[in-house]
């Protein structure tokens, strides 16, 4: 993988930039530039929603050459909360805590590496919202 | 412009482990069975499908190689790829050579050697058929998106996974009679839900083993075929279709709608409909691909195809023989020669050559090739001539 390839991706895997059909509505990622739905070349960009929630999802057992050292790692099929459907790893969240219905939130992770001296490709993938009760205070003491 | 176009020689060679073939003889090997069952020496094209070779065996330009490997150097040449649909988008691509009145007599062929590679090395490869930058980079495998298909489809239709499994066992029970399968036993449900899971919830009986193979046909036109053979197989129907690449960009991800529109005109230019068929081959990566087939082929109404395979209703015996030497899942998938496979088999069915696995009074038969997680479709039906 070469720097340039790595770097055009950017605005799509660090922000999760897409494209949406003011036609049509459909949202895109990566960008799209002539909808395939209804075929209006008439597209914004947009920022896909960084909240969603979980779908379907597998747990890859034999991955990939590059994600090796992941296994067992799991992927789900993510509803983001402007229903765009996007596939992305799911972290933080043990194998046997994951189910469909899950609130899920994008991060910013390590993908993978290329060899030694390769580049390191960074991107999102997706762990669970934790639920934050902001009216209780931390407790100092502890 | 040729009014039909007929399949008069067919050949393949085992799937399996070729430790001692390379790309160039599992190729040689199969074209030179087609060639002389069509009694043919010489051809005015050659078309290959394969999918992989310049990942896993460094090599490119399988069109002039072909020709040169076959002593038909000067012959116009050339590989096509359709991800695993790449074969039977050859077998498309000839068809029209022979339609449009640009060649007489072709040879297409479909190779893929990819037992030299690491496993790890063969999932990558397999997910090129994905949206590279994207889905690939998920991490995610074809098992692991026919999980999410499995799992999906499971939750819609209140189907259960064993059920669902029953597409891989009738695979395996009719590859017990064809001596080219890779895999060619019984199994149980039972041993598929005991093997190791791949991507929960598909087990690694459910889903296809990396395989080398070689098929291929001749193919000339009808008016040509009838002298050179009794039993010419006409190609109805050839007709590719597109859908979105990222399975879960389209407009419903349990619905395989290039399989859908290339059915739909391949029944309209065959002058059948679903009921004709006597005899089905689909392409089933995994179990539910089979089934999701059955569906968007019109064979069973949407969220039933599960019940239609647990029934048995695909058996050799039943109402819709499917996979009937063994489908992708144990006569073996070796990617870019797996539609040519299908046609060879099909061709055998009409012909009433299947040996111990023949359907009675085939037809018919309908042979649905896809590439990844259905972005294309190729869709053939041939038809026994009297
Ligand atoms: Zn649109």
């Amino acid at each position: 993988m070469s720097a340039p390839a790595v770097r055009r991706e950017i605005p799509y895997r660090y922000r999760l930039m897409g494209t949406k059909c003011l036609n049509c509505g459909a949202l895109f990622h990566p960008p799209q530039r002539i909808c395939p739905k209804c075929g209006s070349k008439d597209l914004v960009e947009e920022e896909l929603a960084w909240r969603g929630r979980l779908v379907a999802y597998t747990v890859i057992r034999r991955p990939p050459k590059g994600y090796e050292d992941y296994k067992p790692y799991i992927v789900g099929l993510i509803e983001l909360k402007d229903g765009k459907l996007i596939l992305a790893q799911i972290v933080d969240c043990d194998i046997e805590e994951v189910r469909p219905g899950l609130k899920l939130e994008a991060t910013f992770r390590r993908i993978r590496e290329d060899g030694k001296s390769g580049i390191i490709e960074y991107g999102y993938k997706f762990r669970p919202v934790i639920e934050w009760n902001w009216q209780k205070k931390p407790n100092p003491e502890k | 412009m040729s009014s039909k176009v007929a399949i008069v020689g067919v050949g393949c060679t085992k799937v399996g482990e070729h430790w001692d073939k390379s790309l160039r003889q599992l190729f040689l090997e199969a074209s030179l069975k087609a060639l002389e069952e069509a009694d043919v020496d010489r051809v005015d094209a050659i078309y290959v499908g394969n999918m992989a070779s310049a990942t896993i065996n460094f090599q490119q330009h399988l069109g002039a190689l072909m020709a040169d490997v076959m002593g038909m150097r000067g012959v116009d040449a050339v590989r096509v790829e359709a991800a695993d649909a790449s074969g039977s988008a050859a077998v498309h691509q000839a068809y029209m050579a022979i339609k449009s009145g640009q060649a007489q007599t072709v040879l297409v062929g479909g190779v893929e050697k990819l037992t030299d590679a690491r496993p790890a090395d063969v999932e990558y490869a397999a997910m090129m058929s994905e949206r590279s930058e994207y889905v690939v980079y998920s991490g995610i495998t074809i098992a692991g998106l026919n999980a999410i298909q499995t799992q999906l489809y499971m939750d819609r239709f209140n189907a259960r996974y064993e059920d669902i499994v029953n597409f891989a066992v009738n695979d395996h029970r009719n590859a017990a009679g064809n001596p080219y399968a890779q895999f060619p036993f019984p199994i149980t449900v039972e041993r598929v839900l005991e093997s190791p899971p791949v991507a929960d919830p598909i087990r690694l009986f459910d889903t296809t083993a990396p395989a080398d193979g070689a098929a291929a046909l001749v193919l000339c036109p009808l008016e040509t075929a009838k002298k050179l053979c009794d039993t010419p197989v006409v190609i109805e129907a050839s007709v590719l279709a597109t859908d979105g690449v990222n399975p879960y960009e389209r407009d419903d991800v349990l619905t395989l709608t290039s399989t859908r529109v290339a059915a739909e005109r391949a029944y309209r230019t065959a002058g059948i409909t679903p009921r004709d068929v006597d005899v089905v081959e689909v392409h089933n990566t995994s179990s539910i691909m089979g089934v999701l087939a059955l569906e968007d082929l019109g064979f069973v109404e949407k969220g039933q195809g599960w019940r239609f395979v647990a029934e048995g209703q695909i058996a050799l015996n039943a109402d819709l023989p499917t996979n009937t030497l063994g489908g992708l899942k144990a006569r073996g998938h070796p990617w870019g020669a797996t539609g040519v496979y299908q046609l060879v088999e099909l061709t055998w069915q009409l012909r009433g050559e299947a040996g111990g696995n023949q359907v009675d009074g085939a037809e018919i038969g309908l042979a649905q090739s896809v590439g990844g997680l259905g972005a294309t479709t190729v869709v053939h039906i041939l038809r026994r001539w009297h």
